[in-house]
């Protein structure tokens, strides 16, 4: 098990060393770097002095060793917009994103689990198809659309809930709808096929054929072990949530990293835009790590694979 | 005095997706079983021996129907039973071994969880009662320190030792007829001698009956009191074991025994039996196994034969059976 | 060149031989509508759609009051006709759709055959790169992109198969992973044949499936992007029109109850990627139906 925790760790700083080359290079290769790393409405002269700063005529491997070192002490840039580190920028609103990314979890499991539940017990039956329908639309329909029209008719027409800021319980009412709809399909339809999958176990036809009530098998025997893989899923979409979220913050003004980022776009404040990504890309490495891990714990075969 | 179990015509089949496709999964099966006695249900995979097994106990999966027969167990006719009364029955009057162990118990759950789950249905037991009615049980499977086995996961017992557990789940409320589908195949070798014997020890112990699934001969010839042997969804052969093993009367049941390989044989190869089992889907006109018999005639290309009687309790469904005297098969 | 026109031919072979049954009708009428629209945009829609009339805005569908014939599905904020930028946007999003998804089914089609035929330390660097790559959030990097490179439609375009073609690498890996285990693959070995031939004339046609499969679902997914991407004001610039632009305009009126600047694009996209996938959905099911994992 160790080995296997080891080389997954190893994997993973890999992946993260990557991700910040492949960052770095894209930025110093497609782009002006010296356009981009710089204020808006600098001058000519400006310019030329950042490049000797910022080290842009240095060979690149050497810039890159520049970036890596002031990446590790927690130095993404200075916001030029805010004037402040990005880090700690973005640490203050992460607390944000991550309240709304709970909110529309939790949305998104107590439908999406139900229903699935319910679309496997009766398959191919009424429930089902109408799951398939839902399902259908969840993955189909834009989550800031979703929540457009949702300002159109909780806010304009009925007046029911605000349409922008956040400070009470009201405010995430939409934005965590919004926002959770899409895995709200995508969860109902894993948690479908698992709970089909487990239903055609042989623990679950020994359970019968012990003459178990039928819904008594379908609630010990087969929800626990179907909602496994949901809930690693669900850990991973956590994480996902935080980063898709740039839209339906947006539309609701939500003060989120998504918000920051549709800022910093705005404002042309590029090391915002940069640092998001990085810190964006780091989050979920490192949650496919824990991830990986734990179904190793949970499912003894994959320790050994590889 | 009447059978434990009477089956009599019995066929299932599979109907494929918009009800194209029929498939006689069981066809035309036929068989009793006194108390206390062991019968062994002998066929390649395909056969439709497993769909036999889950017939009786009516747990068909979705697409499956019972399209003929009469199952009759202790004078009762299963198969216009209710569901309520059949769950009643299923775990409590009789109950099944699957083949995989590993695959049988719930891993979430504990050893003692899955054991105490049957009697606190059936039999309504308190938590303690059954928690303390399950270690006896796994005693009586013949584990060692029950009290700390009880609290153990699936995974964390050896595969011999959850078959064991498998069984105790089965003897928990003391049915009247076990059905054993391949129990020991998932098994070591070493481990399986053992097993069989705890089985017998246990139908002696509580005048079980048993249905006995299995492909190996060897197994049967061990363990069972009457055989009978499937192919295609019918039931080729049927009788006491001593008489088949000494005369069988259908050429596939010859085959089998003949592919056992023997200590002391001086041939140079095994003898396998010539082709494949074929696809219950589409099977061959006439009888079934026509296209592998080496003794095949005109007449078992075009008609099926019926069951036919050779001896007393003897009875095979082939046409040869026709033209031999009684009790004077010759071995093929 | 053997191998591509082996696969062309495959490829029309397949849809040839597709029969009817349960074919997705609605869904391929309406994807077919659109693409109708987005080519003939020019003929079919009544106004030029980057063109407004000042004193003519907000105005409201012709059902409603206050709307007139004139502009049948209303005006936006600076008086254009909307059903005009609707269908000018059909071919936007068609454009951008079709090549951001070819591009990327290109690229991660190519790679994934690479990395899984060679094997070895091809596969091992490949792959890295893919995880790494399909850890980054989506959007967050085509947004990150769109800030390094600047938007334009054509660039838009090659963001989008930049941050999609690793769906596809993994998939057909995974793909020509089993295949490679085939005795015709092996047979072709025996034979002599160099491993460029055999991933151009064995493999290739046959992770074609995977690959026409992925590409339909990952049409809508591409599309969604591009509308997200133009409504935070980093996709398709303006005045072009694009379905997601309306969006971001229509959010202008939104408080002041215009709803059909945002409802009407909306729908357009929805039913665009419904329509995909549903068509995907048909397909996989018809192509190869062990693909149902996808």
């Amino acid at each position: 098990m160790k080995r296997f925790i080891v080389k997954r760790l190893g994997y993973s700083l890999l992946s993260l060393l990557l991700l910040t080359l492949i960052i770095f290079l894209l930025v110093r290769l497609t782009g002006d770097p010296s356009v981009l790393l710089v204020e808006p409405g600098a001058s000519k002269e400006d310019l030329v002095a950042i490049r000797a700063q910022l080290g842009l005529d240095r060979p690149l491997w050497v810039q890159y060793g520049q970036f890596m070192s002031s990446l590790l002490r927690g130095d993404f840039g200075h916001s030029f917009y805010y004037r402040t580190p990005v880090f700690e920028l973005y640490l203050s609103r992460l607390p944000y994103s991550l309240a709304l990314a709970l909110a529309a979890m939790a949305f998104s499991l107590l439908v999406g689990i139900p229903s699935g539940i319910l679309a496997a017990v009766y398959v191919n039956r009424w429930w089902d198809s109408a799951g398939k329908i839902f399902a259908l639309l969840g993955l189909s329909l834009p989550s800031f659309w979703v929540g457009l029209v949702m300002i159109l008719f909780f806010s304009v027409y009925l007046g029911w809930l605000p349409s922008s800021g956040s400070g009470t319980a009201l405010h995430i009412v939409m934005p965590a709808f919004a926002l959770g709809w899409y895995f709200a399909a995508a969860h109902m339809r894993l948690t479908r096929s698992s709970m089909l999958e487990v239903l055609g176990s042989e623990y679950v036809k020994l359970a019968r054929l012990k003459g178990l009530p039928e819904k008594f098998v379908i609630a010990k025997h087969a929800f626990k072990n179907a909602l496994i893989p949901v809930l690693t899923l669900a850990g991973i979409n956590l994480v996902i949530m935080v980063n898709v979220a740039v839209v339906v913050e947006t539309v609701f003004a939500w003060p989120g990293v998504g918000r920051l980022l549709f800022e910093g776009i705005s404002f042309r404040d590029f090391p915002v835009v940069q640092a998001t990504v990085l810190i964006g890309g780091t989050m979920i490495v490192i949650v496919n790590f824990f991830v990986d891990i734990l179904y190793a714990v949970i499912d003894p075969r994959i320790r050994y694979e590889r | 005095m009447s059978a434990l179990l009477e089956v009599s015509g019995l066929s299932t089949q599979y109907v494929g997706a918009r009800g194209t496709r029929v498939t006689r999964a069981v066809d035309d099966v036929s068989f009793t079983l006194e108390a206390g006695r062991t019968l062994g249900i002998v066929g390649e995979s395909g056969s439709g021996k497993t769909t036999l097994a889950l017939t009786l106990m009516r747990l068909l999966p979705p697409g499956a129907r019972i399209a003929a027969g009469s199952v009759r167990f202790e004078g009762e006719e299963l198969l216009h039973k209710p569901e309520a009364e059949m769950r009643a029955l299923r775990g409590k009057r009789i109950a099944m071994i699957l083949q995989d162990p590993m695959a049988s118990l719930n891993p979430l759950f504990t050893v003692g969880d899955q054991i105490a789950e049957t009697l606190r249905v059936h039999e309504h037991m308190s938590r303690r009662g059954a928690w303390t009615r399950a270690r006896e049980l796994l005693g009586a499977v013949n584990i060692a320190a029950p009290e700390r086995r009880i609290g153990e996961y699936p995974h964390e017992l050896s595969g011999g030792m959850r078959q064991r557990v498998v069984g105790a789940i089965a003897i928990a409320c003391g049915p009247k007829l076990l059905i054993a589908d391949e129990p020991t195949t998932s098994l070591d070798l070493t481990i399986q001698a053992q097993y069989l014997q705890l089985l017998r020890e246990i139908q002696r112990e509580r005048g079980l009956a048993m249905i006995f699934i299995t492909h190996n001969l060897g197994i049967v010839a061990k363990m069972c009191d009457a055989v009978a042997v499937m192919y295609a969804g019918r039931l080729v052969e049927s009788g006491p074991v001593r008489r088949i093993f000494d005369a069988p009367a259908h050429p596939y049941t010859q085959a089998l025994i003949e592919s056992i390989p023997r200590f002391g044989d001086t041939a140079s190869r095994l003898t396998a039996i010539e082709g494949q089992p074929p696809d219950p889907a589409a099977l061959p006109p006439g009888c079934a196994f026509h296209p592998r018999c080496p003794l095949v005639m005109d007449r078992c290309r075009v008609e099926a034969p019926p069951d036919l009687e050779v001896a007393a309790a003897h009875r095979a469904r082939c046409w040869l059976a026709v033209e031999m005297p009684a009790g004077a098969a010759a071995k093929g | 060149m053997n191998g591509s026109r082996t696969a062309s031919l495959t490829v029309a072979w397949r849809f040839a031989s597709l029969r009817v049954e349960g074919f997705p009708w609605i869904p391929a009428l309406i994807l077919g509508v659109i693409a109708l629209l987005a080519v003939f945009a020019d003929v079919v829609a009544p106004y030029n759609p980057e063109v407004g009339v000042l004193g003519d805005r907000f105005r409201p569908p012709a059902w409603q009051a206050g709307g007139s014939e004139a502009h049948l599905l209303g005006t936006d904020h600076v008086g254009r006709d909307v059903l005009s930028r609707l269908i000018f946007g059909a071919r936007v999003s068609m454009v951008v759709g079709f090549t951001a998804v070819i591009v990327a089914g290109l690229l991660g089609t190519t790679l994934g055959i690479l990395s899984g035929y060679l094997g070895g330390w091809v596969d091992q660097v490949i792959m890295r790169v893919t995880d790494t790559w399909l850890a980054l959030p989506a959007l967050t990097f085509a947004i990150f992109l769109a800030a390094v490179v600047g938007p334009s439609m054509w660039n838009i375009v090659i963001i989008l198969a930049a941050v999609y073609w690793t769906r596809y690498a993994r998939v057909i890996r995974g793909e020509v992973l089993s295949l490679r285990e085939r005795d015709f693959v092996r047979l072709a070995i025996v034979a002599g044949c160099s491993k460029k031939t055999i991933m151009r004339r064995h493999i290739l046609p046959n992770v074609l499936n995977s690959a026409i499969v992925l590409g339909t679902l990952m049409l809508g997914v591409v599309i969604v992007t591009e509308a997200a991407l133009s409504f935070l004001g980093v996709g398709v610039p303006p005045p072009k029109p694009a379905w997601g632009l309306m969006l971001a305009d229509g959010k202008k009126g939104l408080m002041a109850g215009y709803w059909w600047l945002t409802v009407l694009p909306g729908v357009c996209i929805m039913l665009m990627v419904l329509s995909a996938n549903l068509l995907g959905d048909w397909l996989r099911v018809k192509l190869d139906p062990q693909l149902r994992q996808l």
